[in-house]
């Protein structure tokens, strides 16, 4: 009970991934895969920014430093949550909107040639 | 049938909403070292603008205020800024993105690494802006439909 | 239900699985000596106001002690708006 109450949020980004992962390989229309691949892709991003978490700490901007030099010796670590995760997952975010604008191009140019988005009507127009 | 009246509360309500919306864009590039924020922050509220008025008026109204070559010519802009700060650096004996070396007349380093925290905030932030609003008009666009399957592009 | 789907559906219920079991080393929710809190980010957090004048630490880490990845990040979000431009426009004939 102690594993699943003291890292539950572990449990529920993997929960979600899962959601997004059976999105991505079960469903049989294309847009619903790339939706699913934007679950899958926000689940990860949370799972990384939930690491650098702290208890009792408040966000990572210098409190009344504005116009005045605050010496490092006199600013506690444990008060301001962890930065290095946010900055990480701002470059995942914008990786994601990238690939999900061009996913969605290469969906519109399918529809243009096969007037279908649906996987199996596409692979009978193969064959 | 489509009437005259059917989209005046929107069109109405965007046009003048619009306005504050840049201005906010603008402020959060420009307060990313005090407050939330940052380049890519502002830029995606920026792109984000424009979209809500393409979304209210139609793509014409939009293109009529930025051209759709400009579109991308801005994003090019935003990334030779970062690589050019990043560049001009090199000018003054530092490293490549050391900003120290800048000779700018203010009283300490720090300070002038702050400024070039801002200016490359900057060049990203156009850059975010000019990528947003070109997806969004390259997605819409109705472009050509092929009569037959066996046809090919264009 | 269609036996692709229900295989599909097995799959992604044993990833779960090793998934959940892999979580058992990680920190718990909200640690303060997890250890991605001790080795550099007390640098960035002691030290980013008073080398770079920036209140914001993410804002200071990203774009001036990590700019060089931030550079190739805006290439990267711009080579995203050139593909949809490459793949969606056409030129008008006449």
């Amino acid at each position: 009970m102690e594993f699943i109450l003291s890292k539950f949020n572990y449990w529920i980004y993997i929960i979600m991934m899962m959601i997004g992962f059976y999105a991505m390989i079960a469903k049989r229309n294309l847009v619903k895969k790339i939706i699913g691949m934007n679950i899958f892709q926000t689940a990860i991003i949370l799972f990384y920014v939930s690491i650098g978490a702290k208890k009792g700490a408040t966000i990572p901007i210098l409190e009344a430093a504005h116009h005045t030099v605050v010496p490092p010796e006199s600013i506690e670590v444990a008060k301001y949550i962890n930065p290095l995760p946010h900055v990480l997952m701002l470059t995942a975010i914008v990786v994601g909107v990238s690939v999900t604008g061009v996913a969605l191009a290469l969906i519109i140019l399918i529809y243009r040639r096969y007037r279908t988005v649906e996987e199996d009507e596409i692979l009978r127009q193969l064959t | 049938m489509i009437n005259r009246y059917d989209n005046l509360i929107i069109e109405f309500f965007c046009r003048i909403i619009a306005a504050p919306v840049f201005i906010f864009g603008v402020y959060i590039i420009f307060h990313g070292e005090a407050s939330p924020g940052g380049g890519f922050q502002g830029g995606v509220i920026l792109g984000a603008g424009f979209i809500m008025l393409a979304i209210a008026h139609g793509m014409d109204f939009t293109l009529q205020r930025i051209r759709e070559k400009m579109i991308l010519f801005l994003s090019c802009i935003g990334v030779f800024i970062y690589g050019g700060i990043g560049a001009a650096c090199i000018l003054w004996r530092g490293n490549f993105l050391d900003y120290g070396k800048l000779p700018l007349p203010l009283e300490s380093v720090s300070v002038i690494r702050g400024i070039g925290i801002m200016g490359i905030e900057i060049g990203v932030g156009l850059t975010v802006m000019g990528v947003m609003i070109s997806i969004y008009y390259d997605l819409i666009n109705p472009g050509g439909i092929q009569p037959e399957l066996s046809g090919e592009e264009e | 239900m269609k036996p692709l789907k229900l295989l599909g559906l097995i799959t992604v219920i044993i990833t779960g699985f090793f998934l959940i079991y892999g979580v058992s080393d990680m920190p718990n929710w909200g640690d303060r000596n997890a250890p991605a809190s001790t080795h550099v980010s007390p640098y960035y957090i002691q030290r980013s106001q008073v080398e770079t004048n920036a209140p914001n630490f993410v804002s200071a880490v990203l774009a001036d002690y990590r700019g060089f990845d931030t550079l190739f990040e805006t290439t990267v979000i711009f080579c995203a708006g050139i593909a949809c431009m490459m793949l969606l426009r056409k030129e008008d004939d006449g």
